[in-house]
């Protein structure tokens, strides 16, 4: 369903960082993949080259066949497939909770506003926000904030979602109701494309674990590999690192 | 900040300092306080206290003082407008305030007057009367209307250039239509400095290069040449290059506030779009990457997304910047627009009264921008509470 081919990118500024090199994977219809590694070796990057949030110097993103760094691929109609939530959450604050899931629905996808208002209240059901609705952004705690976030991507009806760490700046006792929410999601059959340090999750539900180091893929596999027998040094350590 | 260095209280308890920082920051940027309202109000409340609890812990401290301080205060105005009132008398000034008035509104007398002779007939209606005048079945119609007084009877014969009726009006006086055209120029020039404002600050994030050079040409030589040369320009350059081309098309000419109006308006456009680059460039990257990573296009994401949470942020910079509108439309006399200033001017020329008139005209000023900084601010508190 997204396949990735040979993609590079270098930021130039302020110095030159080689944030991607070479990298490729193909990810099916239905799959979850966890991304790990260690800070500053790309993950970032590479998910939001996925939706063009960066743009490749080289290398192709085919998702569902259509190529996605080319100049006659209309960018916001593949965005909207292709959902993404922040580390940072990055909802609207001047916004309602409410018209915060509303806003894309009507604008970019021109629901009519009874499909819309029943979408979102189905949503904020399903991530548990229900008497918060009309609340502000600002009103909510972190972990609702995320699972509002979440129910504004999953509005658009998404091909595939991806998750830049949603839990690292939540408080401890947040985590799970996020990770919750997005289990749920997985079980679902939803496509899921997940950085996280959350090894628990990545145990759970990943059908595939790639971790990446200095740009590159360094190992891929299931997540059973991962957690018994990693192939490579630098998985071992940086495993080592993480569960201790 | 004074306030805290001079507060042992505060200085030794880093959380309430913290506090008031919090209450501090909120007065003066205000866009900040909806963003994490519910925490902390609570805190802004405590914030408040403590406030209150230092002035009063102050004012008992040194309560003489500000007593004094306040007394002080009060002599000094009185001092200053007694040794203005003193001063004008010794080179035997003659204050009449009440001339003034008059040149805000005075009584006009209307008279309809005839104009053949002959008999006159009056047919009332609900709105006044007709007064027909006819001679050798020559018949002209006058109306006079209810409010003013009837001066003839019915059948009587009246007299070419005879007052058949009359009444008087209140008219607005010099002064008044030069406040009403200041108004009325700001006005203009403040919607029109919105749009440009509006789109210049736009124009100068785009990575377009020709409307991000664009932008900040237009900025660059607008606020680098006095707003005088500038409305000369728009005036005698502009103005005359226009009035050719329109006498030999034969259009009417532009009036010359329209130029004024322009002048203004491009004036307050440039700083309003440096303001709005500021706003916009205020907002959180992530907020424009959720918006576009949501499918929306940039013109969706700035109309729905950051414009909203930028104006908001600007709005007291942006009060700033029309006040000086309304302040600086004083120089549109100089190109024989008859504003509150150059009114004054006039009017100080037949009354005599420079003082007076001066003053008032200040006064008037005061009154303007006092009340659009009071509307603005109303504005802000509403948006705060939403
Ligand atoms: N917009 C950017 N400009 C410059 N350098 C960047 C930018 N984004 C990321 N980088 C650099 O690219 C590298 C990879 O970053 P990132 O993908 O965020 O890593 P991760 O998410 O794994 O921590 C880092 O060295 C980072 O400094
Ligand atoms: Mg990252």
């Amino acid at each position: 369903m997204i396949e990735i081919k040979n993609i590079y990118k270098t930021f130039h500024t302020p110095h030159e960082v080689q944030a991607l090199v070479d990298v490729s994977c193909k990810i099916e219809a239905g799959e979850v993949v966890v991304v790990i590694g260690p800070s500053g070796s790309g993950k970032s990057t590479f998910l939001r080259c996925i939706n063009r949030l960066e743009t490749a110097n080289y290398g192709e993103i085919l998702i569902e066949g259509i190529d996605i760094f080319s100049r006659k691929t209309n960018m916001n109609k593949i965005r909207a497939k292709v959902g993404m939530v922040f580390q940072s959450f990055n909802l609207f604050p001047h916004k309602t909770v409410y018209e915060n899931v509303m806003l894309t629905q009507l604008e970019v996808l021109k629901r009519s506003k009874a499909k819309a208002d029943k979408k979102t209240v189905y949503l904020l059901k399903k991530v548990g926000i229900t008497d918060k609705a009309k609340a502000y952004p600002a009103q909510l705690s972190g972990g609702q904030q995320q699972r509002v976030a979440i129910a504004r991507a999953i509005a658009m009806d998404p091909k595939v979602m991806l998750f830049d760490e949603p839990t690292s700046a939540l408080d401890p006792e947040m985590i799970s109701e996020v990770l919750n929410v997005m289990k749920a999601l997985a079980k679902e059959g939803m496509t899921m494309v997940v950085v996280t340090h959350e090894m628990g999750f990545a145990k759970e539900v990943a059908d595939r674990v790639i971790f990446m180091d200095y740009g590159r893929i360094v190992e891929e596999g299931t997540p059973e590999h991962f957690f018994k027998n990693p192939t490579h040094q630098r998985t071992k350590l940086f495993l080592d690192q993480i569960l201790s | 900040m004074h306030n805290f260095l001079f507060c042992p209280v505060l200085a030794l308890e880093p959380n309430k300092l913290l506090c008031y920082a919090t209450f501090n920051k909120n007065i003066f940027l205000p866009s900040h306080f909806d963003e994490r309202s519910e925490k902390k109000s609570h805190k802004t409340e405590k914030a408040k206290k403590i406030i209150n609890m230092v002035s009063n812990i102050k004012r008992l401290k040194k309560k003489g003082l500000y007593n004094f301080s306040i007394v002080l205060f009060f002599v000094m105005l009185f001092l200053t407008s007694a040794s203005l009132y003193l001063a004008a008398a010794k080179i035997d000034y003659v204050w009449r305030w009440n001339r003034v008035l008059k040149y805000f509104a005075y009584n006009n007398t209307v008279e309809i007057k005839t104009e053949t002779d002959g008999t006159a007939v009056i047919v009332s209606n609900d709105k006044g009367w007709n007064i027909e005048i006819t001679k050798n079945s020559e018949q002209n119609i006058y109306f006079v209307p209810k409010k003013a007084k009837l001066n003839i009877l019915d059948g009587e014969y009246v007299y070419k250039e005879g007052i058949i009726g009359s009444y008087s009006e209140l008219k607005a006086g010099i002064l008044a239509s030069g406040l009403w055209l200041t108004i009325k120029s700001s006005a203009i020039a403040t919607i029109f400095g919105i749009i440009i404002g509006l789109i210049c600050g736009i124009a100068r994030l785009s990575s377009n290069p020709f409307f991000k050079w664009s932008a900040i040409t237009y900025v660059e030589i607008i606020r680098g040449s006095p707003l005088l040369v500038q409305i000369f320009i728009w005036y005698f350059v502009f103005g005359s290059i226009l009035d050719a081309i329109f006498a030999s098309h034969d259009f009417t000419r532009i009036e010359p506030i329209w130029y004024g109006i322009a002048a203004l308006a491009f004036f307050t456009g440039a700083y309003v779009g440096e303001i709005v680059r500021a706003g916009i460039q205020s907002i959180n990257k992530g907020q424009a990457e959720a918006a576009r990573s949501l499918g929306m296009s940039g013109y969706q994401c700035m109309r729905y997304i950051i414009l909203p949470q930028a104006l908001k942020r600007i709005l007291p910079p942006l009060a700033g910047q029309f006040i000086n509108l309304i302040k600086d439309s004083s120089l549109l006399g100089i190109i024989a627009i008859r504003e509150l200033t150059k009114a004054t001017r006039e009017v100080i020329s037949t009354s005599l009264q420079p003082f007076e008139l001066w003053f008032m005209c200040a006064i008037m000023y005061l009154v303007l921008t006092f009340s659009l900084s009071m509307a603005l601010q109303f504005l802000e508190k509403r948006s705060l509470i939403k």
